[in-house]
């Protein structure tokens, strides 16, 4: 190719750059409805998911105003039941489980690998269409009554005493495995074939090692509950004896194997979030992370470590003590990975030029929830431990610390950071700072008193209570209140900084990784002007310069 | 791509119709097989003979015998963790009950 077509490209490209991204690209509904770009998927996504948390705060609003006081006055206990069942299972399998993959996975996996899409773009956006048939079939089950048998489904009273809608909903949950489980697939291949020259295994930003970490859980685990739910749909249906002790089943098989993939699902709840702190922790303290060999490898331990603790959900269930021994043991060593995380992290900020914006913030506030929920889990390990508290408030506090306090934070805390690369504009700071001051506030208030009401013998799963564990209950829901606050004054204010935040510039964090400084905000829908290449280990700040302009344009061929 | 196809391993009909010989020597050998009493060997044998063809489908009409190791990984790692899922569950309908655990191994 001669210079003079490379030169009329070049000014062809540059004149374009910054009229057109991805956003900009087409404007129908069909653009959007049908767009293979990643970036806009992870925003159908972004959508999708934040739909169903407020469906699913809802029901958690109204299960705390019930529990204010001690009757059960405001809901029938059957109706609590269809409450708590709902608010689990949209938040798990239509919020938590897709959200960092979906959103944050799907929007910055290609750009910190240097690809122009995923591997299977097609692929990409079915899994989104499978996602939302799920989500509809489960939309239908509320509307029509709900279900009543607790997000688990445990077997028996799911097969055979519910007189909820226990079909739809393990139809949806089945539907929705495939959009898991496809996309996972498609962020694999892509990771393993679509890297820009010179970036190897060992540069790739942690948040890549995390989405494979990830998606291997997904493919390995996912087709076992949809198996799983699929074999209790037809044991309630056509009545054949799988899980049902009164035809020949087992009920314990099903705990079995419905918290085979559950477990693991923490892990491809919480494994991509800690991706994101790994990014927002080493930019804002201006430092490389520390022992990223390390911190790689603890993600490959998830991997396998997770699905072999399974038993520790069944200690008092009927298992076999020996099993129960063992898994205790099992599930002890997978903390080991946990605290290499959040100490690598800790050291990264030792020493660290640390800023306080509101993505570091949340990291902050991941760090010390994370540690609560983490430690809990290592009392509920504990076999004498977990026969006191289990199917306690202690438990739902344990994993709302880790769920909650852990992922929605690291979730927060990636969309602050990398709000300004897919829109183009800043967020208001001091307001998103007093929101995550809000968040975090309202959550200690509403979980904190939760480990004390089950350490006191509050069980879960109760529209009434004694009346004892009132003051604690309201402050509970007190918290509650502030914690809906913190999340409305966070969408009010992105929302509005769609439209009236501030220009951000290619690089308002100064940050490393392709898709900062080798993109535009928001980046073209093919991410990069030409393949980027790669000639430097990640996280690399001690040779950047602060003093120059980060927002500098993206010089074609640069 | 084109580097894998090139590399790809063309199988020769002969090859294909010795695997389908054995599979159906083991189909058969499993059928009488199951006419001896081996006790609580017959498990055993019985699995042993359909890993030993589940393992001959797998390494040769799928063609993994001849993939990358990279596809090696992947099978093994399959089956191991389908082994984990298998053997921590069994693990616990063996020792469940006292009196079975007794007589299985003292």
């Amino acid at each position: 190719m001669s210079a003079h077509v490379i030169d009329s490209q070049v000014i062809v490209q540059t004149e374009h750059k910054e009229q057109e991204n991805y956003l900009t690209a087409g404007y129908s509904l069909k653009s959007w409805f049908l767009t293979l770009d990643h970036k806009r998927i992870a925003i159908l996504y972004l959508i999708s998911v934040t739909a169903m948390f407020f469906v699913g705060g809802v029901f958690a609003s109204l299960m705390r105003l019930e529990l204010m006081t001690p009757q059960s006055d405001l809901f029938e206990p059957d109706n609590f039941n269809k409450l708590f069942t709902m608010h689990g299972i949209v938040m798990v399998f239509f919020f938590i489980i897709p959200a960092v993959p979906g959103v944050l996975g799907n929007f910055l996996l290609p750009l910190m690998i240097g690809a122009k899409d995923v591997a299977f773009p097609r692929l990409n956006l079915l899994s989104w269409y499978v996602y939302i048939v799920g989500a509809a079939f489960t939309m239908f089950t509320i509307v029509s009554g709900g279900v009543d048998t607790g997000w688990t489904f445990y077997t028996p009273y799911s097969t055979s005493s519910s007189q909820t809608h226990v079909v739809p909903v393990v139809l949806g949950l089945f539907i929705t495995g495939f959009s898991s489980i496809l996309t996972g697939l498609n962020f694999m291949v892509t990771i393993h074939r679509m890297r820009a020259p010179g970036l190897s295994w060992f540069r790739l930003p942690l948040m890549v090692w995390s989405i494979y970490a990830t998606s291997i859980i997904q493919i390995l685990g996912t087709p076992v509950i949809a198996v799983t739910l699929m074999m209790a749909g037809l044991e309630k249906v056509l009545r054949i004896g799988i899980f049902d002790p009164n035809l020949g089943g087992d009920p314990v098989l099903f705990q079995h194997l419905f918290w085979f993939y559950s477990h693991p699902a923490v892990y491809i709840m919480i494994v991509p979030g800690m991706g994101v702190i790994n990014e927002v922790v080493t930019c804002f303290s201006r430092r490389s992370i520390f022992g990223y060999r390390a911190i790689a490898f603890a993600n490959v331990g998830f991997v396998v470590f997770s699905f072999v603790v399974w038993g520790h959900h069944m200690i008092v269930a009927g298992q076999s003590v020996y099993s129960a021994l063992i898994f205790s043991i099992l599930s002890y060593l997978v903390g080991i990975f946990s605290a290499i995380k959040v100490f690598n992290w800790t050291a990264t900020m030792y020493k660290g030029s640390i800023s306080f914006d509101t993505p570091m913030l949340y990291v902050f506030g991941f760090q010390g929830l994370f540690l609560i929920g983490g430690l809990t889990g290592l009392f509920l390990a504990a076999l004498g431990f977990d026969v006191h508290v289990h199917d306690t408030y202690f438990v739902v506090a344990h994993f709302h610390y880790v769920m909650v306090g852990g992922l929605v934070m690291a979730f927060l805390a990636g969309i602050h950071f990398w709000w300004p690369k897919m829109f183009g504009r800043k967020y208001p700071e001091s307001i998103a700072r007093f929101s995550m001051i809000l968040i975090f506030a309202g959550f200690n208030l509403t979980f904190f008193p939760q480990f004390i009401l089950g350490y006191l013998g509050m069980p879960r799963r109760y529209a009434s209570y004694p009346d004892e564990f009132q003051v604690l209950n309201i402050m509970s829901t007190a918290g509650g209140s502030v914690l809906g606050l913190g999340f409305l004054l966070t969408a009010a204010y992105m929302i509005w900084s769609l439209f009236f935040g501030k220009e951000a510039g290619k690089n308002p964090w100064k940050a490393t990784g392709l898709e900062w400084e080798k993109t535009t905000s928001p980046p073209p829908t093919e991410n990069f002007f030409e393949t980027p290449t790669v000639d430097e280990e990640p996280y690399n700040y001690a040779n950047r310069d602060f003093t120059k302009d980060f927002n500098e344009e993206v010089k074609v061929g640069a | 791509m084109s580097d894998d196809h090139s590399k790809h391993h063309i199988v020769q009909p002969s090859t294909y119709a010795a695997i389908l010989g054995a599979l159906l020597v083991f189909t058969v050998l499993t059928y009488y097989v199951a006419f001896i009493d081996l006790g609580v060997l017959s498990n055993f044998v019985a699995m042993g003979i359909a890993v030993t063809k589940g393992a001959l489908v797998v390494l040769f009409f799928m063609h993994i015998f001849y993939s990358t190791r990279l596809l090696w990984v992947v099978v093994v790692g399959s089956f191991g963790w389908l082994a984990l899922m298998l053997i921590l569950t069994l693990g616990d309908y063996v020792t469940r009950h006292w009196d079975i655990q007794q007589r299985i191994f003292f």
